[in-house]
């Protein structure tokens, strides 16, 4: 049947404003769930740095937020590695991915506090997050370092939309675990961070500064490659502080 | 859908039962004989894309089945209402507000499978099989019957996405539901039992050659032949 032109602007508007009204209602509904559900995501990606994923896995989400509290502190430095954390910034309020579009002296860098249980002086490892470009979207991730400051204690890395199979495989523990032990100094304390190869398959157990790479992914590679140079070189100083002290420390 | 099950549809008398001899091969049809990906040949893409693994395509699959039976339903239920000339629109509109419905439960309670599927979630909305149910049935059909015929289709979508997911998480990660399978074959029978994984099966060619072979079984059965 021909409908006139009334009513099929007439039925367009109200099933435009039911479904409107049907969407941002659930919206309003879960939004402080989903919230909830980033957030706990945050963590999880934070902790894998340090402990391994099938640990976290087997956590409900209330363990995961005991633990996290019970063991990460975390604090904001600028990039001159001054804490500039205050009741307004803290380090879980802030965006790198916001913060990314910024020129790097202008950042906020949150830094994550791995510590043993109920004892922050005892830290274990440091938490740097990343940001960076892999080859369709971006990718990010956390690193933690030992407390010599050099040492790769873990990574996680994640990416928003990296080729299935090929560059996302970067979220696999065994592509993660390549890193660990790594050094991201050089001997006279240069900043060399660590290189992702081409090619895979290669043994690089010999050489501190590089790992294997994945077959089919070495613009996802040299994405990673970039973003761990660029943060780590963006934290240098608040690690070389952290560093330097440490060294007084052990006089 | 088969030109038999639409005359049937008209012929329908006042009271039928729940589930009558018709409603049942409503549901039915599309499982093997019509199946929307093995023998329409559409929803392939998402088929490709979301199978690597099964916990994802098991969520994929609860998606599509809630997209294309409530669409149906909606559109059905709506259908003598809605004006001709805007029908794909306003067809378009319902679904794509029920695969956000389905967009925003997934992030709020399942947000490790939300990020895992990601895109995927969305472009329900352009599956073949959900717009193509509209128009080819629930704008002429009743809301129950649309309902039901909706449920077929997703149905059949569902099991063969789960079956290339089953083949594709075995042979490509070693696992089923994400339980090492591999490994506990190996640690039955000893280290040097080892079995390797396919690289191949993780890429989306992998699934093409799963599907194929599905087709190329599914059709040796059934003798069905395109025309």
């Amino acid at each position: 049947m021909q409908q006139s032109n009334t009513y099929i602007i007439v039925f367009s508007a109200v099933l435009t404003i039911v479904l409107g009204l049907l969407l941002s209602g659930t919206s309003q509904v879960l939004g402080p769930m989903q919230q909830e559900a980033i957030a706990l995501d945050k963590k999880k990606q934070i902790l894998g740095a340090v402990i391994s994923a099938e640990e976290i896995d087997a956590m409900t989400p209330v363990q995961v937020n005991e633990f996290y509290s019970k063991r990460i502190a975390s604090t904001v430095v600028d990039i001159n590695g001054k804490e500039i954390s205050s009741g307004d910034v803290t380090a879980e309020k802030v965006e790198v991915a916001k913060f990314y579009k910024k020129p790097a002296a202008d950042r906020q860098y949150p830094v994550y506090v791995f510590h043993a249980e109920g004892n922050p002086e005892a830290v274990e490892s440091y938490i740097f997050p990343l940001y960076g470009a892999g080859l369709w979207d971006a990718i990010w991730g956390y690193l933690a370092l030992e407390t010599d400051m050099n040492t790769i204690g873990g990574i996680t890395l994640a990416h928003a939309g990296e080729t299935p199979g090929l560059g996302a495989r970067i979220t696999e523990g065994g592509v993660q675990e390549r890193y660990v032990g790594k050094k991201v100094f050089d001997e006279s304390g240069q900043l060399v961070a660590v290189q992702m190869m081409k090619g895979e398959g290669k043994d690089y157990s010999g050489d501190v500064h590089k790992v294997d790479g994945m077959s089919g992914a070495t613009i996802t590679a040299n994405g990673v490659n970039n973003m761990l140079k660029a943060y780590l070189s963006h934290y240098e100083a608040f690690i070389k502080g952290k560093s330097s002290n440490q060294a007084v420390a052990g006089l | 859908m088969s030109a038999e099950t639409l005359e049937k549809a008209i012929e329908k008398k006042p009271a039928e039962a729940l589930f009558s001899k018709r409603r049942r091969k409503l549901v039915a049809d599309p499982l093997i004989d019509d199946n929307p990906i093995t023998i329409q040949v559409l929803g392939i893409c998402s088929a490709l894309a979301v199978t690597t693994q099964m916990k994802p395509t098991l969520v994929m699959a609860i998606s599509v089945i809630f997209v294309i039976a409530m669409s149906n339903f909606v559109i059905s239920v709506m259908r003598n209402t809605i004006p001709a000339r805007v029908r794909i629109i306003v067809q378009l509109a319902v679904v794509a507000t029920l695969v956000t419905l389905v967009s925003e439960v997934l992030k709020a309670f399942a947000y490790d499978m939300y990020k895992e599927l990601s895109v995927f979630i969305g472009l329900i909305i352009t599956n073949c099989i959900v717009m193509g149910r509209l128009e080819a049935f629930a704008m002429g059909n009743k809301p129950y019957d649309s309902l039901l015929d909706g449920l077929g289709s997703a149905l059949g979508y569902s099991w063969i996405i789960l079956t290339v997911a089953f083949f594709r998480e075995l042979f490509g990660s070693g696992s089923v539901f994400g339980i090492p399978v591999y490994n506990y074959v190996s640690s039955i029978f000893g280290p040097d039992f080892s079995l390797a994984t396919n690289g191949l099966m993780v890429s989306p060619i992998g699934a093409f050659i799963i599907l194929g072979l599905i087709v190329w079984v599914q059709r040796t059965k059934t003798g069905y032949v395109e025309h």
